[in-house]
């Protein structure tokens, strides 16, 4: 078992005071929206969610082209590791999403396209997990892993692009609203300090996040490797 | 109705709710990861028993 690296250390402590500042001004520095009140405040930490899920799935696409080139399993557990961390913050999106949308859209749920393709691409990652979890050979579970992450990251443009291709009550940030979309506003300057801040720390915490998985993912490699060995 | 109102809606509840969920499920992972990475650790320890008892 390897030791902590002294980085890590540095990382972990850098994502909490980042997180801690984030939170801050969040709540601390950021104006009140005029019209839809406290509750625009989730947005911040909702898009910054809602970017890590993606980034996750992005990692996982290219850990799976790495590992297709290589045969490395290192590449494997970084790509599990990405899925994962990915499915938390595509899940904490998808659900304060629906929060935020019960005052201001009336409703807690709507099939809009945004809301939907999200949610059919949370459901694409599930199954990847399922589909790992029923293959028990780790060479196959690694090949099939690796092009389930590269054809389920075409869900992830999809999700992006879908509030600007389609009709969409949903508001987007870059970009123009389309003219039914509810819930959109002007960011004030100290609004989009707080946003970018957010998405940053939200960045970190993804790299933080996804280092120690991978030296979980480790462990489990061992622990299934001495299994192997001790029932051969 | 809520863009027909003065002055901005009373919507604290929400976004309460709204941190709940986020803090909540950011803590429920770090526990996890935490769970697993001891459990693995203890896997490790054990099966490493098993393998010196068969030497």
């Amino acid at each position: 078992m390897q030791a902590k690296p002294r980085l890590l250390t540095v990382l972990d402590t850098v994502t909490a005071v980042l997180f801690v500042v984030a939170t801050a001004m969040v709540f601390f520095y950021a104006p009140e929206e005029a019209v839809m009140g406290q509750v625009q405040r989730v947005f911040y930490f909702h898009v910054s969610a809602g970017w890590v899920g993606m980034l996750g799935f992005l990692v996982a696409a290219i850990a799976g082209i790495a590992f297709l080139r290589t045969g490395r399993r290192d590449w494997d557990i970084a790509g599990l590791a990405a899925v994962e961390i990915g499915m938390v913050f595509a899940f904490i999106n998808i659900v304060t999403g629906s929060i935020w949308a019960r005052p201001i859209w009336n409703t807690w749920w709507t099939w809009d396209p945004r809301l939907t393709t999200a949610t059919i691409m949370e459901l694409i990652y599930a199954a990847y997990l399922m589909l790992r979890s029923g293959i028990e050979d780790p060479d196959r579970r690694a090949r099939f892993g690796a092009v389930y992450a590269i054809i389920g990251f075409l869900s992830v443009p999809l999700t992006f692009f879908s509030a600007r291709l389609f009709r969409t009550i949903h508001p987007v940030v870059i970009g123009t609203n389309e003219p039914g979309a509810q819930g959109a506003f002007d960011m004030t300057p100290p609004m989009l300090q707080t946003f970018m801040f957010s998405l940053f720390t939200f960045s970190v915490f993804f790299a933080d996040l996804l280092w120690h998985r991978v030296r979980l993912g480790k462990l489990a490699d061992r622990v299934e490797q001495l299994k192997l060995k001790t029932m051969s | 109705m809520l863009f027909l109102q003065q002055g901005p809606a009373d919507t604290l509840t929400f976004m309460i709710a709204g941190y709940a969920v986020i803090f909540g499920v950011i803590l429920i992972y770090l526990v996890s990861l935490a769970v697993r990475d001891r459990n693995f650790k203890q896997d490790i320890e054990v099966l490493k028993e098993f393998e010196d008892q068969d030497k």
